[in-house]
């Protein structure tokens, strides 16, 4: 009983417990979901389905996930997604030789750099000029797709470059691109934030951003790396994006991704107050969303619904990891009598603080 | 600046109230165009930020009116608060929400929604007096539910919303993927009616958003339902410890919200004779960016209603003018809404900067 209820307790147990759900009623649907097979030396099968889809979700999730630890958020992810992709199709395409190897550099280069450049304006309105990271974001989410038109002089850039095709559909070694260069930069910041002090300097101007640069911590230059990994992470998933489909979409490409990617992180157990957060979570939290939305298409449901499904998994997951929930139906088994002033005590006075501790403590009180 | 005289006439009992170190030394060399202007209206610091949204509506209106013939026409100012009534309304809601320091993601999902399922009871054959409550109560309803999530299940306001907003567009596409036609009398005749006083129009949509706005400046600044909402946006452990009824006001809020989303859809619905799923993607942003032009501050407790009407009108200038210079394509529209947001940002900093 008491292993169960310290499993019950951990943070990721309820977003895995989503995961093999949502795989078990794939297997339950489709029995060959799980398997990978080998095609013309390339990996196929479901597993590969969602990690490929989902390495751009990841890699914007990535950078999401070190900004919401220093507690910002950046909303603009997806209008930077969509003007990398501008950027690389229309260098491409108004290029005279876009098959040669320098064309794809310089497409890539322009893009990531350009993706670089628009997460330093993010960080240098939050970080120096001290404006709320919400806001500092929603003005670039306003204006960035935008700027993806202007760029794109609002056609849908379309292109043909094989080499270009590779990093959103094609294969090294067998293995999707996509994935590798996802696993790639997963391991760089894992290794970035855990084998160096990096992520506990990102986690303590999280905690206290005053209290931090008292202690000698750069957080300027904290919060501007940050961004800018939020906005080089985000510019590949746009070139990843814009590659799969050989096109530059300014109003739809990475449409609502910077929601995904929020939701894909605090499923993962980072809170939004920022401060500790965790690379694994955030996987998982991707893994869930992505696996989601390709049930519901293996579930034969339209794949328009999925808002809603994925609204209902994450309501599910919120109320059973809630503290302050599990409490209150504690708090309701017990005798009629003192339920209803304990529910409204408990309810009034925990929603300031969420810490778990306390809820005992007033539900006690209350009693 | 035509204020020049009057200002430093005026300089003296502004010198009493402001902080005089910048009043008193840096007065004749340039103190700021706002601050003149302060001093003129005796203002006090909190209106600084819906003053800015004054002027910029002024001078957007003056640049207008003297590059375009007709732009000052009293058809253009009607249709401009008649073409964005539903926008008002939005921000109305928006803006209790931001006061007590959260934020509402699903109010473009829920105007979606609204319009879906009224277009289909519509369609069934329902009356008017069934369908036209259910479209706002549709948005009390969610409204509820990111209260309660807020409030009980303690998520954070922009993920609780955030699942609504899921929740909301997923429950479109399962009523209609779809546009779903309007023909309904009721509708019809509130899309077309038109009031007016020589070339002064307006529409029930009008109407709606104009009283609507008009009950939400009483509650706000009449209630004690109101002067909770800026307690609780300036301090909610105080608020609380003052015995104030936060978790009571603060659901309050949500289904505001919700309900203003409920009837923004309704509004829409009126305009575009359609219920479509896909209606109102990137609405929230335009109206969290109306409101914070219109001067109330993100993280709560300071702002006011007029204010968004203000910011919902500079931006819906944005747009006419865009129209009126014709040559200028349609995403222009977003990059002047983000360097409009922009600006006020910056402006708000500097104030915020200035009261520490």
């Amino acid at each position: 009983m008491n292993a169960v209820s310290a499993l019950l307790r951990q943070r990721l147990f309820w977003p895995f417990a989503a995961l093999v759900a949502l795989l078990v009623a794939d297997v339950r649907r489709t029995p060959t979901f799980l398997t990978i097979r080998v095609q013309d030396g390339h990996l196929f099968g479901g597993p590969v389905d969602i990690l490929r889809n989902g390495a751009p979700l990841l890699l914007v999730a990535l950078g999401m996930t070190l900004v919401i630890a220093t507690r910002g958020i950046d909303l603009s992810v997806g209008a930077v997604l969509a003007i990398s992709g501008a950027i690389a199709c229309t260098v491409i395409s108004t290029s005279a030789h876009p098959g040669q190897p320098g064309t794809l550099l310089l497409a890539v280069a322009l893009a990531c750099g350009a993706s670089v450049v628009l997460g330093l304006v993010n960080g240098f309105l939050v970080a120096v000029a001290g404006i709320q990271p919400i806001i500092a974001t929603l003005i670039l989410m306003t204006a960035g797709r935008g700027v993806a038109m202007l760029i794109t002089e609002g056609q849908i850039t379309t292109i043909t470059s094989p080499a270009y095709r590779t990093i959103g559909a094609g294969f090294w070694l067998g293995v999707p691109a996509a994935v590798i260069i996802a696993g790639l930069i997963l391991a760089a910041v894992a290794v970035g934030t855990r084998r160096t002090a990096l992520g506990m300097l990102v986690e303590s101007v999280g905690v206290n951003p005053e209290a931090s640069r008292l202690a000698g911590v750069r957080s300027v230059s904290i919060l501007l790396a940050v961004y800018a990994a939020s906005g080089l992470f985000a510019g590949i998933a746009g070139l990843m994006v814009s590659s799969n489909v050989m096109a530059a979409d300014a109003n739809n490409a990475g449409l609502f991704i910077e929601l995904d990617a929020i939701l894909a992180v605090v499923l993962g157990g980072t809170l939004l107050t920022g401060g500790r957060f965790s690379l694994r979570g955030t996987l998982l939290g991707v893994l869930v969303i992505q696996t989601l939305s390709i049930s519901v298409t293996i579930q034969g449901i339209s794949g328009a619904v999925t808002p809603l499904f994925k609204a209902i998994v994450v309501i599910a997951v919120f109320l059973l990891q809630s503290p302050a929930a599990r409490e209150r139906l504690r708090v309701r088994r017990r005798p009629a009598g003192g339920s209803a002033s304990g529910g409204s005590a408990s309810g009034g006075d925990t929603s300031d603080g969420g810490s778990a501790p306390a809820v005992p403590l007033n539900a006690k009180v209350a009693n | 600046m035509p204020t020049e005289p009057l200002t430093s006439a005026d300089a003296g009992p502004s010198a009493g109230e402001a902080p005089s170190a910048d009043a008193a030394p840096g007065d004749r060399p340039r103190p700021g165009a706002l601050l003149r202007l302060r001093a003129l209206l005796h203002l006090d610091q909190q209106y600084l930020p819906v003053v800015g949204s004054v002027v910029v509506l002024v001078l957007m209106l003056v640049v207008g009116g003297t590059r375009y013939d007709n732009f000052l026409s009293p058809l253009v100012l009607s249709n401009l608060l008649i073409d964005n009534s539903y926008m008002v309304v939005l921000a109305v809601g928006m803006t209790f929400v931001i006061l007590t320091g959260g934020i509402d993601l699903s109010v473009g999902a829920v105007v979606a929604l609204s319009g879906v399922l009224g277009a289909r009871m519509f369609e069934s054959g329902y009356p008017a007096a069934v369908c036209l409550p259910v479209m706002v109560l549709v948005g009390a309803l969610l409204g509820v539910l990111a209260g309660v999530m807020v409030l009980v299940v303690e998520v954070e306001p922009f993920i609780a919303t955030l699942a609504v907003m899921f929740l909301a567009r997923g429950l479109c596409y399962v009523i209609a993927p779809e546009s779903v036609p309007i023909r309904a009398d009721a509708i019809t005749t509130l899309g077309t009616s038109r009031f007016g006083a020589g070339e002064w129009v307006i529409t029930p949509s009008g109407i709606i958003a104009l009283v609507i706005l008009g009950s939400a400046f009483f509650l706000l600044h009449y209630t004690r339902f109101g002067r909770t909402v800026y307690a609780i946006g300036e301090d909610e452990g105080s608020a609380r410890l003052m015995g104030l009824p936060v978790t009571v006001t603060k659901l309050g809020v949500y289904v505001l919200s919700g309900t203003c989303a409920g009837v923004a859809g309704l509004l829409f619905a009126i305009s575009t004779r359609a219920g479509y799923s896909r209606n109102g993607i990137g609405m929230e942003t335009t109206a969290i960016a109306a409101v914070v032009i219109g001067g109330t501050i993100l993280t709560g407790g300071s702002g006011y209603v007029l204010g968004s009407l203000l910011g919902v009108l500079a931006l819906g200038l944005i747009q006419t003018m865009i129209t009126f210079e014709g040559t200028l394509s349609s995403w222009w529209t977003s990059i002047f809404i983000g360097t409009l947001l922009f600006l006020f940002v910056v402006l708000q900093r500097v104030i915020v900067l200035r009261r520490t």
